[in-house]
C-alpha cells in the first residue's frame, strides 16, 4: 500500500494553463476519483502522476519516495488506459504477462499469477484470443488483468468504463470497486460520470479548469457542496439553484412575488439549493412553479417547472400526471436548504 | 438483389476493361507468340513448338542474366528495407525539423529515373567523379567503378538502394503513425526498454507492411531495366544485364521478338511464382485482424 502526494503540481502546454498547481494526498488502500468536466485537467493530472508526462513545476511523491523525475516503471504503479492499449497481435494471456516478461518472472510464477488473476476476472475461456477477438467489456477486463497481475500497490484508470453500455458498466464498477477493495489497492480513478464516482470512491476530488475545487467524500459533496459548481455537478439530476432578490427586509425568488424563507443579511444577491429528491409538492409550500414537462422514469418522474426565470426540477414518486402549464407549490425541509453567495458562489452557512 | 450484382459489374467494367486491354491481353499475347518464330521481312511466324525455350537453355546471356538478377534481388531487398525501416523509425519520433528530413529521404523518389541515373553516372565517373575524388584523396588508388566486373553490379545497386528506401519508408512511416501511443506509454510502465518495445511490439504490428513492401521490392528488382539502359547498358560484358534489361535488347535491339515473348514468359512466372509465394506462406502470420 502506497499513498500519493501532490504538491502545487502545475503543467503548462505552451501558454495554456492545464493544471494551476494543484495539492492533494490520498491515503494507502483508498479509492480517489478524480472527477471534473472535460478539459478540466483529469487525465493530465492521472498522467503526471503515472510519470508519462513531467510537472512544469511542483513535486510528486509515493509513499516518502520523490518521484517527481522518475521514469513511469520505477514508480510502483500500474495503469489501465481508456483505450486500454492492448497489443493487438498478442494473445490475452501474452497481454496479460506482458511486464512479467518483461521483468523477467520465472515461468512458474507468472503462470500461478496469470491463473490467479483470470480467475479472478473470469477470463479462462478468453486466453487464446486476441484483443480484436473480445466484446468492448472483455477487452476492459484484459486491460484490468495486466494492471492486476503486476501486484504494484497503486493503480491509476483513465475513464476505463467510458466505451461500455450502461449494463456493462454497473457491473464493472461494482467488480473493480470490490477488487480494489480485497486487494487493498490505492486507487487513481479518472472519470466525469459523477454516478461513478459517486458510488465508487472513498474520497472524490472534484476538479474545474485546472484547479480543485472541492475534495470530500461522496457524502460531503453531496450534503455539503461548497461551491455553487460542486452543487451543480454532483447529483443527477444536480441541485436546483435559484437566485433570490431583496424583497423589503426578505428575500423573495428572482421574478416572482413568492418569499423564500430565508432570514439572511447579504448585500450581494443570494442563491438558494434545493435537491429534486428534497422538494416535496405542498399546496402551503413557499415556492410556486409553473409546470413545464413531466418524465416518467419508472420509479419516480421528474417534473421539470419554472420559477421566475430559473428551472426547477422536481422528484415525485411513481408517475406524476400534471398538464404543462399547471401551478405547483413546493416545500422542503430546513436541512435540506443550501444559500450560496450568488457573486463568488461559495456556499453560506447559516 | 439480382439488379444490385448487375450494378456491381457495371461499376467494376471500366477498370476491369482497361485491366485486360492492356495487362491480360498482353501476357496472353506473350504466351501466345512465345511459341512461334520471328517474322523476318515476307516471312510470317509460323508454329515452332518449344524451339524458343530451348534457345534459352543455351543462352549464357540469359543465364548470366539470372544470376545477377538473383544477386542484385539479394542486394537491394534487404538493405533497402532495414534501411526504410530504420529511417521511418528515425523521422517518426518527436525532435525539430522532423518534417524536412522526411522530405529529405523522400525525395530520391520523386526525382526522374533518368536524373538520377545521371547524377549516380558522375560519382562514379573516372579520374574526375566524386567517389574516385574521394578515394584518391584517402590515398587509394584509382578504379574505374562502372567500368569493372567486378564493381559494375555492385555501383547499380547502390543506386536502387538508395532510390527505394525513400519510397519504402512512407510506407512505414503511415503505418508507424497508426500505432497508437498509449501501446509504447503502457510498455514503459511496464518496464519495458526501447529496444524490447521495438522487437516484441513495434516490428510485428509492421509485419503486414513489410509483406507489402517485400513484394513490391521483389517486383522493383524482376523489373529493374531504366538504370541498366543509361548507366551501363549491361556492361561491362553483361556484368550488369538483368532479365528485363535481356528482354529490352533481344526484343527492341535485336528485333528477335519470338525469342523476346519466350523470355517474357519466364520472366512473369519467376514473378508470380515470388508474390504468390509472399502472398500464401507469410500471409498468415502477419494479420492479426
Ligand atoms: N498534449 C497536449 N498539448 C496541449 N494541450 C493539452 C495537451 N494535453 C491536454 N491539453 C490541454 O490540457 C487541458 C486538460 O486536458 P486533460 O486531457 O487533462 O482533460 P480531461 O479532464 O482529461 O478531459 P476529458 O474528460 O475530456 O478527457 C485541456 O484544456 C487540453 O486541451
Ligand atoms: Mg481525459
Amino acid at each position: 500500500m502506497s499513498s500519493i502526494h501532490l504538491e502545487s503540481v502545475a503543467k503548462l502546454w505552451g501558454e495554456a494553463r492545464a493544471l494551476d498547481a494543484i495539492s492533494f494526498d490520498t491515503e494507502p488502500g483508498s479509492f480517489v476519483v478524480l472527477l471534473g468536466p472535460s478539459g478540466c485537467g483529469k487525465s493530465t493530472t492521472l498522467r503526471l502522476i503515472a510519470g508519462l508526462d513531467t510537472p512544469s513545476s511542483g513535486r510528486i511523491r509515493i509513499g516518502e519516495k520523490d518521484v517527481t523525475n522518475l521514469p513511469p516503471a520505477e514508480r510502483g504503479l500500474s495503469m489501465v488506459f481508456q483505450s486500454y492499449a492492448l497489443f493487438p497481435h498478442l494473445s490475452v494471456a501474452e497481454n496479460i504477462v506482458f511486464g512479467l516478461r518483461v521483468r523477467k518472472v520465472s515461468t512458474a510464477e507468472r503462470e500461478r499469477r496469470l491463473a490467479r488473476v483470470t480467475d479472478l476476472l473470469g477470463l479462462g475461456h478468453l486466453l487464446e484470443r486476441r484483443p480484436s477477438q473480445l466484446s468492448g467489456g472483455q477487452q476492459q477486463r484484459v486491460a484490468l488483468g495486466r494492471a492486476l497481475i503486476a501486484e504494484q500497490p497503486i493503480c491509476l484508470m483513465d475513464e476505463p468504463l467510458s466505451n461500455l453500455d450502461a449494463q456493462l458498466r454497473g457491473d464493472m464498477r461494482r467488480e473493480i470497486r470490490a477488487l480494489q477493495q480485497r486487494l487493498a489497492i490505492t486507487m487513481v480513478y479518472v472519470t466525469h460520470d459523477q454516478v461513478e464516482a459517486m458510488t465508487m470512491a472513498d474520497r472524490i476530488i472534484l476538479l474545474r479548469e485546472g484547479r480543485i475545487e472541492q475534495v470530500g467524500t461522496p457524502d460531503e459533496l453531496y450534503e455539503k457542496p461548497r461551491t455553487t459548481f460542486t452543487a451543480s455537478f454532483i447529483g443527477a439530476p444536480p441541485m436546483n439553484l435559484i437566485p433570490l432578490e431583496h424583497a423589503g427586509d426578505g428575500w423573495r425568488f428572482a421574478g416572482t412575488d413568492s418569499r423564500a424563507p430565508v432570514n439572511v443579511t447579504s448585500a450581494d444577491g443570494l442563491v438558494l439549493g434545493v435537491r429534486p429528491e428534497d422538494l416535496v409538492l405542498d399546496d402551503r409550500g413557499p415556492l410556486a412553479a409553473t409546470v413545464v414537462s413531466v418524465e416518467f422514469h419508472g420509479a419516480d418522474s421528474l417534473v421539470a417547472a419554472r420559477v421566475g426565470e430559473a428551472n426547477l426540477l422536481i422528484r415525485v414518486p411513481r408517475h406524476a400526471h400534471f398538464e404543462a402549464g399547471a401551478r405547483v407549490r413546493a416545500s422542503w425541509a430546513a436541512h435540506h436548504q443550501h444559500l450560496f453567495d450568488a457573486r463568488s458562489g461559495l456556499r453560506r452557512d447559516g | 438483389m439480382r439488379n444490385g450484382a448487375v450494378t456491381g459489374w457495371l461499376l467494376l467494367l471500366p477498370a476491369a476493361a482497361l485491366l485486360v486491354l492492356f495487362t491480360h491481353w498482353p501476357i496472353v499475347g506473350s504466351v501466345w507468340d512465345s511459341f512461334y518464330s520471328t517474322p523476318k521481312g515476307s516471312r510470317p511466324p509460323v508454329f515452332i513448338g518449344l524451339d524458343n525455350y530451348q534457345a534459352m537453355v543455351a543462352d549464357e546471356v540469359f543465364w548470366k542474366s539470372l544470376w545477377n538478377n538473383l544477386w542484385f534481388a539479394l542486394g537491394t531487398i534487404p538493405v533497402s528495407i532495414a534501411l526504410a525501416l530504420a529511417m521511418a523509425l528515425w523521422v517518426n519520433s518527436t525532435m525539430r525539423g522532423r518534417t524536412w528530413l522526411r522530405m529529405a529521404f523522400f525525395t530520391p523518389t520523386v526525382l526522374p529515373m533518368i536524373a538520377v541515373a545521371n547524377i549516380w553516372l558522375f560519382f562514379y565517373t573516372p579520374q574526375y567523379g566524386l567517389l574516385e575524388k574521394l578515394t584518391t584523396a584517402l590515398g587509394f588508388g584509382t578504379h574505374n567503378w562502372l567500368g569493372s566486373e567486378s564493381t559494375a553490379l555492385a555501383c547499380v545497386i547502390v543506386v536502387a538502394i538508395w532510390k527505394e528506401a525513400g519510397f519504402f519508408m512512407i510506407f512505414y512511416l503511415a503505418a508507424l503513425q497508426s500505432i497508437p501511443p498509449s501501446l509504447s506509454e503502457a510498455a514503459a510502465l511496464e518496464g519495458a526498454s526501447r529496444g524490447y518495445y521495438l522487437r516484441r511490439i513495434v516490428l510485428p504490428l509492421l509485419m503486414p507492411t513489410t509483406l507489402f513492401i517485400l513484394v513490391n521490392a521483389v517486383i522493383n528488382a524482376v523489373r529493374m531495366v531504366d538504370h541498366i539502359i543509361v548507366m551501363t547498358k549491361g556492361g561491362p560484358n553483361n556484368a550488369t544485364s538483368l532479365l528485363l534489361f535481356h528482354v529490352y535488347q533481344v526484343g527492341f535491339s535485336f528485333w528477335d521478338t519470338g525469342y523476346a515473348a519466350a523470355l517474357t514468359v519466364v520472366l512473369l512466372v519467376v514473378l508470380a511464382v515470388a508474390a504468390l509465394g509472399q502472398f500464401v506462406f507469410l500471409d498468415k502470420k502477419v494479420h492479426y485482424q
